[in-house]
């Protein structure tokens, strides 16, 4: 029986994921949706943890905004919005949950559906 | 309380913890000697932009009745721009956070033009009776609805006395930013909580202002000296239903 500390876990994982990456690089006909950006080009977290984590960031900010009426902008979808709208042809922002536009792209390819703009404004102001 | 003896380290850190302590402090009491008073004015007017609202605040209005005239609908009409709110024609169902309401005593004949919104209880029978904790009460006295968590079962609307909350019942677009409104939830007067976080006054208030009558005064309640309170204290303020034992935010003078 080996016995592994929490270190060398880790880092067995971390070279786990390495290869499974690596693998899915590798597989060069992988489709993956094209996202217009808006005018986001830097965003408020690297692009690999908002990929993965941009929902639990936009519920922490939506709690502290509803109850402790703090309203930076950080974290917040209206943030998220005012970055990522882009324009039609006419010069007028398209909602942000229209097809093809910023979220709608993503949460399409990833069959998740999405409830924030049942309520939320989906251009900037 | 205990008093087991302290490790070394854990003494070093506390001893650390009283130096920075008592260096902070000192620095606290030459900063109020260096200005009295107009530092301890600029922590109680801080933005809470980045905190907390406290419960040192209670927002509150006063209507006015001698000054609000009748027919006039200037507050109502700021507050529907102000959140987007747009009806389908059909006054029973439609999104009201004020209305104008005409009462007139039938004995004497005396007539009265008065606004009526959520009045922001101290004890809201909203808060009471909602099922998921959706409704609820901000610390500086804003009654609110997290829409998240509303499940429109319209509880809240059944026990508001003041029948101050309106149920979305069809699709919307066009929402504002500051003010998300969606179908299936119940909703009512923020008291514009986006413009206070930021040092403003509700929309209705500015209307009624612009509009030349200045019936709305908004403000502090706990601020002795700030315009709702030392106007309050010189009146007669009376709450609708005080037989509810409420204790209202939104209170009315001059009848």
């Amino acid at each position: 029986m080996i016995n592994l500390d929490r270190n060398s876990i880790a880092g067995l994982i971390a070279l786990f994921l390495t290869l499974l990456s690596s693998t899915g690089t590798a597989v060069a006909d992988v489709v993956t949706p094209e996202v217009p950006m808006g005018r986001g080009a830097q965003c408020v977290e690297p692009i690999e943890i908002m990929r993965r984590d941009h929902f639990e960031f936009i519920k922490h900010q939506r709690d502290q905004t509803v109850y402790h009426g703090i309203r930076g902008t950080r974290h917040s979808l209206a943030g998220c919005i005012d970055c990522h709208a882009s324009k039609g042809t006419d010069g007028e922002f398209l909602p942000i949950n229209a097809e093809g536009q910023f979220c709608q792209t993503c949460h399409t390819y990833a069959a998740v559906k999405i409830d924030c703009f049942t309520c939320h404004a989906t251009v900037p102001d | 309380m205990s008093c087991k003896p302290m490790k070394k380290d854990e003494s070093a850190a506390l001893a650390q913890h009283r130096r920075t302590f008592f260096t902070q402090a000192a620095a606290g009491v030459s900063l109020m000697a260096l200005a009295p008073g107009v530092r301890l004015v600029e922590l109680a007017m801080a933005n809470s932009e980045d905190s907390p609202p406290s419960n040192d605040k209670r927002w509150g209005l006063l209507v006015d009745t001698a000054k609000c005239e009748s027919g006039c609908d200037e507050c109502v009409s700021a507050c529907n721009s102000e959140h987007g709110l747009s009806g389908h024609g059909r006054p029973e169902t439609d999104a009201q956070w004020i209305r104008k309401v005409d009462l007139k005593d039938e004995q004497t004949g005396h007539e009265l033009s008065i606004p009526i919104l959520c009045q922001h209880c101290e004890d809201p029978p909203c808060v009471d009776v909602c099922p998921t904790g959706a409704s609820f009460r901000r610390a500086d006295g804003i009654v609110l609805v997290d829409k998240h968590i509303c499940i429109g079962c319209r509880y809240c609307m059944m026990a508001c006395p003041f029948q101050a909350r309106s149920f979305i019942h069809e699709d919307l677009t066009g929402q504002k930013t500051h003010s998300p409104r969606g179908k299936g939830t119940v909703e009512s007067c923020t008291l514009c909580v986006h413009r206070v976080d930021e040092d403003q006054q509700p929309a209705c208030v500015e209307a009624c202002r612009a509009a030349g009558h200045d019936a709305l005064v908004f403000g502090d309640l706990e601020d002795a000296a700030g315009p709702l309170a030392s106007l309050s204290s010189k009146t007669a303020t009376r709450e609708l239903r005080p037989d509810l034992k409420l204790n209202t935010g939104v209170r009315y003078t001059s009848f």
